[in-house]
């Protein structure tokens, strides 16, 4: 972390102040409450994080290459478990609201800090705690429950690890918890004068509106986790029906949380799509109004559809058919976004910086993703793809291919604000291309293997299918490397990327007008806002 | 009456209102801390309403082994925990309005009263948990249910109880301790009307443990006398 703050002596300093140079060792990093330094925390440890996930994948894509498997089936099962719950849990949740959105709402809005710093610190400390822990279920050999934890399979069943993960998952959702909260009172009482609600950019009323769900949703899935150890534990029935409990509640009170948790996963990625699709078509983002308004029905719809998961798991006919309604419903809302993204760019002067890359790739993907959604919101047609790759495909669409994506893009797109450095051009093109390619190649063969009826979750696999699993298997090596290239060139920028001035894009927003990096706390003067978000006028003028 | 008695017309220091650097005013802090703490509050009601859910389903579900149920609860301890808590609800409520007015005597007598009622709420939890294990009703543990056949069914319900019960009281001793800092703070003559938030906040937590057990009795104690 030292490294990021010194560079090379000499140029130390000719270095204005800023919040990485004020203060040197590992005290002022672990012990900071500036939500920068906090930002660049969560971003090293969910980088790390989405390694070993991904390190995980790498292994269960290597046994897809045979029909019979190459693992053990038990193997398989830990290996598929423990990435999800590594990927959700430790990096989807929390990657761009407790980096990108920790960095920049209080910046974006003219503040000087969150609204409360030091629980900012204390959710890192418990994200910290939580991946411990599952750290811990992983080494001592991992959990087979799927990232879903079934009950009564998790509760009774399965001799893995499953407490140890479980807790981990619950400790991190309060860190969760802990962030939403500080969006939410932050963008309500912190802002500058002049910022009005209709004057907040899109990212953070995107990022508002995942706070609402952090804050509502995370509780229950706490309390569903430890209903479950308490029946691991002592045996009582409360989900398993051969001691008198009731396993659809499970799911029931699971997906209650995990279907709006989705919408973490992807509304703070639309916030930053409308963030980079304004700035490098240089216009206003269309329907300013719709596409704020549209984040804060996704968040309440979100609340309303999570029987969608349960289909042909116990629900009544009647049910399904209103909770089908409802998620054709929730489409609405993400569908406004993406037709006001592409009306934003029409007759705009569209340039095709990395940042613009991903955010043309998020648009198509997620446009893909939400559609399969559909597909799999109809009650027959999830009669036959409920438990296949199709839905395994669908919802990588949604969260590889959206969120993965728009959290590349945000990180280019603002990397010259966080550590006062540009990276390579050519590079980051190129990368931004493997990993769309990468992606599709290992996504959409997924989608025909799920309509051809291939399950999920299995370890081995007629051999009919195997010429589409290779193929998945090859795209994921690609898309492996696509993640590996900007590791590279973003960790060399840091010391000998050319100085990024303060607005390297020449876009509008509060947090380009303050140097790059910000100072500890983000304005020398309280700024005051006199301008709707936004307000792009001719290239020329603005950048520096 | 207080050591801080502010002359009017003079505005109170940074240190006096425990102004922290990124807050422009402190109304601004002030307010920060009470949507904080609401929020704060709302993600608690989607933690016990969890098992609320869980509660209502299983009462619909088994009805008759629920009302069964009523016969080992002990009402009198229950109705006088009511009782207890809510006494302590009202001095903890006087005692934030004492932290309003600079009166720091009054403040401390108030948060140790409220921290007496808060004491003997658990004691009492802890003698009905005590006859609950004597009498065989600790589902997992120690679980032998008199009417064989609502066995299965009524150990949801006492599951129910201890879960609900103990994470309340979990929230109770959060309190006491939170209450401990409170009257640490207090002769350490930090709290004045220019600068009470932690009372007050506390005091938004205190109240809320106490409506949780308001709903708690009722659906937990009474639910055979509903006929
Ligand atoms: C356009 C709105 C969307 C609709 C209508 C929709 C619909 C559905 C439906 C019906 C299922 C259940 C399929 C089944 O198990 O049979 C599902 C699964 C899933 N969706 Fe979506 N979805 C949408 C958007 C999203 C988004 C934005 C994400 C994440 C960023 C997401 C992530 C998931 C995940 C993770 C699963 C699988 C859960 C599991 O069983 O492991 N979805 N979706
Ligand atoms: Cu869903």
């Amino acid at each position: 972390m030292a490294t990021l703050a010194h560079g090379t002596p000499e140029i130390a300093a000719e270095e204005p102040v800023n919040y990485l140079n004020v203060e040197h060792g590992w005290k002022s990093w672990l012990f900071t409450t500036d939500h920068k330094r906090i930002a660049v925390l969560y971003l090293i440890s969910i980088t790390l994080m989405f390694f070993v996930g991904g390190f995980m994948a790498v292994l269960f894509r290597i046994n897809l290459l045979e029909p019979e498997g190459i693992f053990s089936a038990e193997t398989y099962n830990r290996l598929f478990s423990m990435h999800g719950i590594v990927m959700v849990f430790f990096f989807l949740v929390p990657s761009i609201p407790a980096t990108l959105a920790n960095f920049l709402i209080p910046i974006m809005i003219g503040a000087k800090d969150l609204a409360f710093p030091r629980i900012n610190l204390l959710s890192w400390y418990i994200y910290v705690v939580g991946a411990i822990l599952t750290m811990y279920a992983v080494v001592r050999g991992g959990v087979d429950t799927g990232w879903t934890f079934y009950a009564p399979y998790s509760s009774t069943f399965s001799n893995s690890y499953v407490l140890a993960a479980a807790f981990g998952v619950f400790t991190a959702g309060f860190s969760s918890i802990l962030t939403g909260l500080n969006f939410i009172v932050t963008v309500h009482k912190m802002r500058a004068p002049g910022m009005t609600w209709s004057r907040l950019p899109l990212f953070v009323w995107s990022n508002y509106a995942t706070g609402l769900i952090q804050v509502l949703g995370t509780p229950v899935l706490a309390i569903v986790l430890l209903l479950l150890a308490f029946e691991r534990i002592a045996h009582v029935g409360i989900f398993d029906p051969n001691i008198g409990g009731d396993p659809i509640l499970f799911q029931h009170l699971f997906w209650f949380y995990s279907h709006p948790a989705v919408y973490i996963m992807i509304l703070p990625g639309m916030g930053v799509i409308s963030e980079i699709v304004s700035c490098f078509s240089r216009k206003r983002v269309f329907g300013y109004n719709f596409v704020a308004f549209s984040s804060m029905a996704i968040a309440v719809l979100s609340f309303v559809v999570w029987g969608h998961h349960m289909f042909i798991t116990g629900e009544s006919v009647y049910t399904g058919l209103a909770f089908s309604f409802l998620s054709f419903m929730v489409a609405v809302p993400s569908a406004i976004k993406v037709f006001n993204w592409t009306a934003t760019m029409y007759k705009g002067s569209v340039s095709f910086d990395t940042p613009m890359l991903y955010a043309f790739g998020f648009i198509g993907l997620f446009t893909i993703g939400g559609l399969t959604g559909l597909f799999l919101a109809t009650l027959a047609t999830d009669v036959a793809t409920h438990g296949t790759y199709f839905v395994v495909a669908h919802f990588h669409y949604v969260m590889v291919g959206g969120m993965v994506m728009a959290f590349l893009g945000g990180i280019h797109f603002w990397w010259p604000k966080m550590t006062g450095r540009m990276y390579s051009e050519a590079w980051s093109k190129f990368a931004a291309l493997i990993v769309f390619i990468g992606f599709n190649l290992t996504f959409f063969p997924q989608f025909i293997l799920g309509y051809m009826g291939m399950p999920r979750r299995y370890h081995a696999y007629p051999p009919e299918f195997q010429a589409l699993n290779v193929l998945s298997s090859a795209g994921a090596s690609v898309l492996g490397v696509g993640y590996i290239i900007p590791m590279i060139y973003l960790l060399w920028s840091l010391k000998y990327g050319p100085k990024a001035g303060p607005n390297p894009w020449g876009a509008a927003g509060l947090e380009w007008q303050t140097q790059s990096p910000p100072t500890t706390f983000n304005f020398d003067e309280t700024p005051i806002v006199t301008e709707e978000a936004y307000n792009y006028g001719p290239l020329e003028e603005v950048i520096g | 009456m207080a050591e801080t008695v502010i002359p009017v017309g003079q505005e109170p220091t940074a240190e006096e209102t425990h102004l922290r650097h990124h807050f422009a005013t402190p109304a601004q802090q002030m307010d920060a801390a009470t949507l904080g703490m609401w929020t704060f509050l709302i993600t608690e009601v989607l933690f016990f309403g969890g098992m609320f859910a869980a509660y209502a389903i299983y009462r619909g579900m088994y009805m008759d082994a629920f009302a069964s149920t009523s016969e080992f609860m002990n009402v009198v301890l229950g109705g006088t925990n009511t009782a207890v808590l809510i006494c302590s609800s009202l001095t903890m409520a006087l005692g934030v309005r004492a932290a309003q007015l600079s009166n720091r005597k009054q403040l401390q007598l108030f948060l140790v009263l409220t921290m007496i009622f808060g004491t003997i709420f658990l004691v009492i939890k802890g003698f009905e948990y005590h006859a609950k294990w004597v009498e065989h009703l600790v589902p997992g543990f120690n679980f032998h249910y008199p009417i064989p056949q609502f066995e299965r069914h009524a150990q949801i319900l006492f599951f129910l109880y201890f879960c609900m019960t103990g994470m309340h009281a979990l929230h109770m001793i959060v309190g006491l301790g939170l209450l401990s800092y409170l009257l640490i703070q207090a002769t350490r003559k930090v709290f004045s009307a220019t600068y009470y938030a932690p009372v007050e906040m506390i005091g938004l937590y205190w109240h809320f443990v106490d409506i949780v057990w308001i709903f708690l009795f009722p659906l937990l104690y009474l639910i055979g006398h509903r006929k």
